[in-house]
């Protein structure tokens, strides 16, 4: 796959050799204020490694998906570190968070592809991203990561003529076009049958560590949980166990 | 790295034209808007334009009027010295003194009076650039005869239908009697509902109370070449200020002016094209909100696939673009085809001025530019830490 992306440097400090893709320190998290405040993380700490694949799994309402969005930059760090791909969210800025977020893929429970762009279209928007590529060389990327996730046949259909499955790989080609150094997903089969989740959740993870891509995977899916490498269980905003990877 | 390469996927025009049927009501409300803005200027200046007819005759470079004169139905006097003084000018070549009043005519058929647009000058001096007045000019050196408008309204009687016929068309004004001695050309206009014109001689008969060497509107011919503006200053100059010097255009200006600001005409088909921008400016509005508000969490997305705010409202920014861009070139054709069919229809001095085409278009692209920049603030709406 390497051979698809030339002369592309992640934009955002690579995480090189010994050093964590993700490392979250003391993290805190709140929504509300006053007496409406309520607590949903409790000084968590993660670690994530290049090319590791970490399931998190919990009850609903535990605060998995806050997590995800304040490690997918998506959310500003209240209390604690947070650090992805080198960069520190505490006290970042919009501007800083934004850019960070090209490097970290996302895929979400929905697709969320758009609607008006062909099944091409969506993945080169993650491709359109990469800087100093051409728009030819990112339209042929974005056709090769179709391909990779077996949809060459189906470049130019719109999302509504594709099913769930495939809409999800769609997703997921576009998340992985952008050359991301993390990836991020929130319950990615939850909107499909068992043996198609299975699929994707297969795909998901062939492709991430073909291009070194860390993965941080939130899940109620008992039967995806084999493909992580370490599984990680939440409940009422603390990490509870760290069991040992699965292999 | 070029354009071409650097291109991105053109999402505004996938946004627009993957609605195929909402793209086309904002097109038809923009270009109903357009057609409005179109019609409504358009008439407003066809009929200021009916303002002048008589004005734009005059065969001249520069006119001299009496800074008291705010418009042609309320000439003042200045003393014809000041048009001889003109003369000194080396870039002036030739003058031409012209009274102008109005006057009642009396319909030689019912006998009814109408007020009608009278101009006296010396039958040799020219007075219009048409040369068939030129050749009828001498036919006025005869006093009582005078050269009756064709185009006046039909309230003046019979006149030219009699004379053609080649009977004696002969008339009272202002208690003399006048003979009508050969047709002209021009037409009605705001001050008059007709023209005539006869000799000074005559006119002063007319007017007997017209104080001595004063005439309402001098005419100053240049020599090919001169500078009109530069004459005008030197004339400012020269004269005193008992009178004002205006180009031929600046005459036009003042007339149109004092009907645009005096009457009701500019604010009523004013007012019709502001309501034709604000109806375009509720559709695009409603077309770019609702089209922002469906793809919220795909605009969410693109914010967290790591795109800019700035660059989402560039999207909405295009988008009305292309609107209007889209919606006018339609607006344009049709209002061609109606400028041709008022035309037809009124005789109306009505065509599509590239002046006025841009202004429309200036206004259909704020209108859209605005809505845009209104439909932006939904995007505020659009938190990618929703989306999970």
């Amino acid at each position: 796959m390497t051979t698809l992306h030339p002369g592309t440097a992640p934009p955002v400090a690579s995480a090189g050799d010994g050093l964590a893709t993700v490392t979250v320190r003391g993290l805190s998290h709140w929504y509300g204020t006053g007496s409406m405040e309520r607590q949903v993380l409790q000084s968590i700490d993660l670690e994530i490694h290049p090319g590791e694949v970490v399931l998190l799994t919990g009850p609903s309402g535990c605060g998995k998906t806050t997590l995800l969005t304040l490690v997918g930059a998506l959310r500003q760090v209240m209390e604690g570190s947070v650090r992805v791909l080198g960069c520190e969210l505490k006290d970042s800025s919009r501007h800083e968070r934004q850019l960070l977020r090209r490097s970290v893929g996302m895929i979400f429970q929905g697709h969320n592809l758009l609607r008006c762009l062909t099944a091409e279209q969506n993945v080169q928007m993650g491709a359109d991203l990469l800087p100093d590529l051409g728009y030819r060389a990112r339209r042929d990327l974005s056709r090769e990561w179709l391909r990779a996730v077996g949809l060459s046949d189906h470049l130019s259909k719109l999302p509504h003529d594709l099913s769930g499955g495939q809409k999800q790989r769609v997703a997921i080609a576009r998340a992985l076009a952008a050359h991301p150094r993390l990836l991020l997903a929130d319950e990615p089969t939850a909107a499909l049958d068992s043996r198609t989740g299975r699929e994707v959740v297969d795909l998901l993870k062939r492709l991430a560590r073909d291009e070194g891509c860390a993965v941080l995977m939130v899940t109620h899916d008992p039967r995806i949980l084999d493909v992580a490498d370490r599984l990680v269980r939440m409940e009422d905003g603390r990490l509870w166990a760290s069991e040992a990877s699965l292999g | 790295m070029t354009f071409w390469q650097g291109r991105r996927i053109p999402l505004a025009w996938l946004l627009l034209t993957r609605q195929p049927m909402r793209l086309a009501v904002a097109l038809a409300g923009i270009t109903f808007a357009g057609i409005l803005m179109f019609m409504q200027l358009g008439f407003r200046d066809a009929l200021f334009d009916s303002s002048i007819t008589v004005h734009k005759l005059f065969d001249t470079d520069l006119v001299l009027l009496s800074p008291r004169t705010k418009s042609s139905i309320s000439m003042t006097g200045f003393p014809q010295r000041r048009l001889v003084q003109a003369m000194a000018d080396p870039d002036v070549a030739g003058i031409t003194p012209v009274h102008w009043n109005l006057l009642l005519w009396r319909n030689p058929k019912t006998k009814g009076t109408r007020s009608i647009l009278a101009l006296g000058f010396e039958p040799r001096d020219p007075l219009f650039i048409d040369p068939a007045v030129t050749a009828l000019a001498p036919r006025l050196t005869q006093k009582g005869r005078v050269l009756f408008d064709d185009q006046s309204r039909d309230e003046f009687g019979p006149v030219a239908q009699w004379f053609r016929q080649g009977r004696t068309v002969e008339s009272e004004v202002a208690g003399k009697r006048l003979r009508v001695a050969g047709l002209f050309s021009a037409g009605a206009s705001f001050g008059a509902d007709g023209n005539l014109l006869t000799s000074r001689e005559t006119f002063l008969s007319l007017l007997p109370n017209t104080p001595p060497g004063s005439i309402e509107l001098g005419l100053i011919r240049l020599r090919p070449g001169a500078d009109a503006a530069r004459v005008v200053e030197r004339l400012q100059g020269l004269l005193p200020q008992d009178v004002s010097v205006l180009t031929k255009q600046g005459f036009l200006d003042l007339e149109m002016d004092y009907w645009r600001s005096s009457t009701a005409i500019g604010f009523i088909f004013t007012l019709g094209a502001a309501m034709g921008f604000v109806v375009g400016c509720v559709i695009v509005y409603q077309i770019l909100y609702s089209d922002v508000s469906d793809h919220l969490p795909e605009y969410a997305t693109l914010m967290a696939m790591g795109y800019s705010l700035l660059t989402l409202l560039g999207v909405v920014a295009r988008e009305g673009l292309l609107l209007a861009i889209f919606g006018y070139l339609p607006a344009y054709a049709a209002g061609q085809v109606l400028y041709a069919v008022i035309h037809a229809a009124t005789k109306l001095p009505v065509a599509m001025a590239s002046d006025r085409a841009i202004t429309v278009f200036l206004m259909i692209l704020v209108m859209c530019m605005g809505s845009a920049a209104m439909a932006m603030r939904k995007l505020g709406d659009a938190d990618p830490a929703d989306i999970f």
